[in-house]
């Protein structure tokens, strides 16, 4: 039986790395008297995979794993029992049952909302409300958006514009656009100041950090961008309904997104939630 | 949310940052201002080395069983963040409660290998706790050592207030009263060691003197305070299976080197070799209960959901009911996906019926210590193994499918020719050739040998305890001999040679029989910045050559001697229940290339019936 499970990671749990986190499942399952299906083989692993890997540092109230449980596993009181057994600062926000058939988030992953915060005790330029505004707008209005995309192996220069679904500064208007609600999240925002929503491509083709998105606005506004300012939080994950394998829908693509949130995608309807 | 010592910026910016965050699965949380006791629990080594010692968790578990104690842990912060830590003026802190080391009541530090001292001048150093003893106040924690070194703490003696000699189990919480009995009497730290003095166990080094004859040999070592025993009395656990043992155990959130539940089967071991200090300071040989086995690696596996268990002793072979506890793991656990490791395992028609079951043979080596290469060597170590029961297991093992061989080897033994080094690449080959005795069909592909040697390094209570260490010259020499014997061999393309360094196995043995001229020494080394000294990209032998020569302290006077019989040894005021006359003895046998039967076969009268336990009183209760 595929299911797909959310969670957030917060606090001290933003410095274990995602190969980390994975192996924290593993044996939280097994804490949990969870039985996966496992891999054949004479190291035989559990079958599970990430929707897409949190950089360290950064916190989220929306990961998606994708796990594959033994037939007859119950699945009533599952959240609460993994929950028993894990760390305050991970934990498991749902889970959704999958059709048989279904897609793994890792490849049907098509965007990302952030919310970018600034961490206590730290200054941004963004902090300023109209200031911010006049950033945001001047953004908008470029043809394009160059920024330096370095990887391990090599540094490029890319035009993010197209990949930049919403950038907003408020949360009602990003809710009123992304159409979901996000409830309160595990991100403190009584020390943290949120300053910006972002939606943006994300997935095995095109991935954009959001870190490349306040590069980016600091350089067009000529402020030093310091990456230790900003505690990036990642608010969900979405699956692209009318992508076809290998295609990406930015906002110049003649199809629009029609994003899904990852929870709801490939959801088994004849199983409740 | 927990508070972290250290900001987001520099955790951002070391390797590994979950070193320092703490909040484990088990860890044991409370209220530090709601005990009577803060102990500090230390291993002087990187988080992924300290985090997989089983005694730190047993020790763990214990303390923080009573109420009025909250026992945390610190490890050596890595290099990235010491130099951090040092510029920046942070404070050494202790993973729980992310709070300064300094605020503690103790600081308990593991010494499992002499390469760790400076690792200790850096955690005392970074916790701003004064390094040498006589410098503490009332401001600071005791610092107390424990482990396998402190059967030698000489070298060290002069940073820490207490040593615990023995199995940790007996007095920590007598030592704990005693505290408490001392803070509630407001009285100096005097008054605190002497209290602790009097403890079995305990020993307090400031409360004796060395003496030196001019030949810089020991002349006498006196007790200087009347509350002190003449003696320290080791300390065993007599019954291991009514005794603390975690069923909790932490579980780390980064892989570290023990990423696996540790089951100890058995303390201590039968056999008698001669070169191994662990076989000595642990005797008599004490089983845990089988039951007690199974309802710990239960629980252990259910409360950390490890996917693997090992069993862990210095020869599982001789745990009686192995195959019973082997065959009970496979059943009850292999089907959830739980691996099962077999470390020390005597290659026999069993074992490699188990590690048939328990690993894919066709990826997995198969482990031989034979230390020696020749027979003759081999009896003067007391490895009571014959060279036809190696060849059998090799050749049962290649029958089952294996092809990979690692062999274990020392170099530098007592009495070694140059016959007994070129018996190692003999015996290497031997193996390989073994392995084509067998029809072509039944090979799976080349055979594989691995061949190491470490140099054997003299240790402190074991019957070599007299005798001399290699050179390092002569290491080099030999090394070469032997790289150049395995190359002559039949077989020499599937045998692959690895030696150990030398210059950190020689430092190894001046700290293990070193006495306490060495303090200083160690002291100026750190100055100079040696740290992790047990990596040898960190290791720095010019430091430490340097430091020796201001000290105007003599490497060889350490090393190349051979001890006389009546030599006073710095270690002789502990008694491990093993005697020195039966060691002398073992020495006197091993040089006459005689063999000395098992525990379990002869009782060879070592001295350890004294605690009336284990192998001692097998078979005699009522």
């Amino acid at each position: 039986m595929k299911a797909r499970i959310k969670f957030s990671k917060t606090g001290s749990m933003r410095f274990i790395g995602h190969l980390d986190v994975m192996r924290y499942f593993q044996k939280a399952f097994r804490r949990a008297d969870i039985a996966l299906s496992y891999s054949q083989g004479f190291s035989p692993h559990q079958l599970m995979s990430f929707a897409s890997p949190l950089g360290i540092g950064l916190s989220s109230d929306a990961e998606y794993l994708d796990i594959v449980l033994e037939d007859g596993e119950p699945i009533d009181d599952f959240v609460l029992r993994l929950n028993a057994v894990m760390n305050e600062e991970i934990r498991v926000k749902g889970m959704t049952v999958l059709k048989e058939d279904s897609k793994t988030s890792m490849a049907v992953l098509a965007a990302c909302d952030y919310l970018i915060t600034v961490k206590p005790g730290q200054q941004s330029f963004l902090m300023d409300r109209a200031r911010r505004r006049e950033a945001v707008e001047r953004l908008l209005s470029r043809n394009t958006v160059d920024i330096c995309k370095k990887t391990k192996r090599s540094e490029k220069i890319v035009d993010i514009k197209d990949n930049i679904y919403r950038i907003a500064d408020e949360r009602q208007e990003f809710e009123d656009f992304t159409g979901v609600s996000y409830g309160s999240l595990a991100l403190d925002l009584s020390k943290y100041i949120p300053v910006l929503y972002l939606q943006l491509t994300a997935g095995s083709m095109v991935n954009i950090k959001p870190e490349l998105v306040i590069e980016a606005l600091s350089i067009q506004e000529g402020e030093k961008y310091d990456w230790l300012s900003y505690q990036i939080h990642r608010m969900e994950m979405y699956a692209d309904l009318d992508a076809k394998k290998g295609e990406v829908h930015t906002l110049s693509s003649a199809v629009p997104c029609k994003l899904i949130p990852l929870s709801e995608y490939g959801k088994d309807d004849c199983i409740g939630r | 949310m927990r508070k972290l010592a250290l900001s987001d910026e520099i955790l951002l910016s070391v390797e590994k940052p979950a070193r320092y965050i703490g909040g484990e699965i088990n860890m044991i949380a409370k209220d530090p201002s709601e005990v009577a006791i803060r102990f500090c629990m230390c291993f002087p080594d990187v988080y992924e080395i300290g985090m997989s010692h089983l005694g730190i968790q047993i020790l763990y578990d214990m303390l923080n069983l009573r109420k009025d104690i909250y026992c945390e842990r610190v490890y050596s912060p890595w290099v990235d963040l010491d130099k951090i830590m040092r510029e920046q003026g942070i404070p050494l802190f202790a993973l729980e409660s992310q709070q300064p080391v300094k605020n503690f009541d103790f600081l308990g530090i593991t010494l499992q290998y002499e390469m760790c001292y400076t690792n200790i001048l850096q955690v005392l150093d970074l916790s701003g706790i004064p390094l040498r003893s006589e410098n503490r106040t009332l401001e600071d924690p005791f610092v107390i050592g424990g482990g396998p070194c402190a059967y030698n703490p000489e070298p060290i003696a002069d940073f820490f207030d207490l040593f615990y000699i023995g199995e940790g189990e007996t007095v920590y919480f007598e030592l704990m009263d005693a505290y408490k009995e001392w803070k509630s009497l407001g009285a100096d730290r005097i008054s605190f060691l002497k209290m602790a003095a009097q403890i079995p166990g305990i020993y307090v080094p400031q409360f004796y003197k060395a003496e030196y004859y001019e030949d810089g040999t020991l002349a006498a070592f006196k007790k200087t305070v009347a509350e002190t025993p003449e003696r320290v009395q080791k300390q065993v656990e007599r019954d291991m299976s009514d005794t603390f043992y975690p069923a909790k155990p932490l579980v780390p959130y980064i892989k570290v080197t023990q990423d696996r539940v540790v089951l100890e089967i058995q303390r201590g071991c039968i056999r008698g070799c001669r070169f191994c200090q662990a076989g000595m300071l642990y005797r008599p040989i004490r089983p845990r209960d089988l039951e007690f086995l199974k309802k710990r690696a239960e629980q252990m596996l259910h409360s950390t959901g490890h996917d693997e268990i090992t069993l862990s002793s210095l020869s599982s072979s001789d745990y009686k009911e192995l195959p019973e506890l082997v065959y009970w793991l496979i059943d009850e656990f292999q089907g959830k996906g739980v691996n099962i490791a077999l470390p020390s395992l005597r290659i026999d028609a069993f074992a490699l019926d188990v590690m048939s079951k328990v690993q894919d043979v066709r990826k997995s080596s198969l482990t031989f210590a034979p230390e020696a290469g020749s027979q003759r060597m081999r009896d003067v170590i007391n490895k009571g193994l014959t060279e036809e029961s190696i060849l059998k297991g090799a050749h049962d093992a290649f029958t089952g499918g294996w092809n990979r061989v690692k062999l274990y080897f020392m170099m530098g033994l007592p009495g070694e020719e140059w016959e007994d080094i070129e018996a190692i690449a003999v015996l290497s080959d031997q193996i390989a050739r073994e392995y084509y005795t067998l029809p072509k069909e039944e090979r799976n592909g080349k055979v594989n040998i691995v061949t190491s040697t470490s140099i054997f390094v003299p240790k402190p209570f074991t019957p070599f305890q007299w005798s001399p260490m290699i050179s390092k010259e002569e290491a080099e020499e030999k090394r070469y001999f032997l790289l150049d014997k395995v190359k002559s061999q039949r077989n020499a393309k599937s045998i692959k040679y690895n030696c150990h360094d030398a210059d950190v196995s020689e430092l190894e043995g001046i700290f293990a029989r070193g006495d306490r001229k060495l303090c200083d020494v160690i002291l100026q080394a750190y100055r100079s910045g040696c740290i992790y000294d047990a990596w040898s990209e960190h290791f720095s032998y010019s430091k430490w050559e340097q430091a020796f020569s201001d000290h105007n302290v003599d490497m060889d006077f350490y090393l190349k001697r051979e001890r006389r019989e009546d030599e006073l040894f710095p270690w002789d005021f502990i008694d491990i229940g093993v005697t020195k006359q039966f060691l002398f003895a073992e020495y006197q046998r091993a040089k006459e290339g005689q063999t000395t039967p098992n525990c379990r076969a002869e009782c060879a009268g070592c001295g350890a019936m004294k605690f009336q336990c284990g192998v001692c009183v097998e078979g005699k209760e009522a």
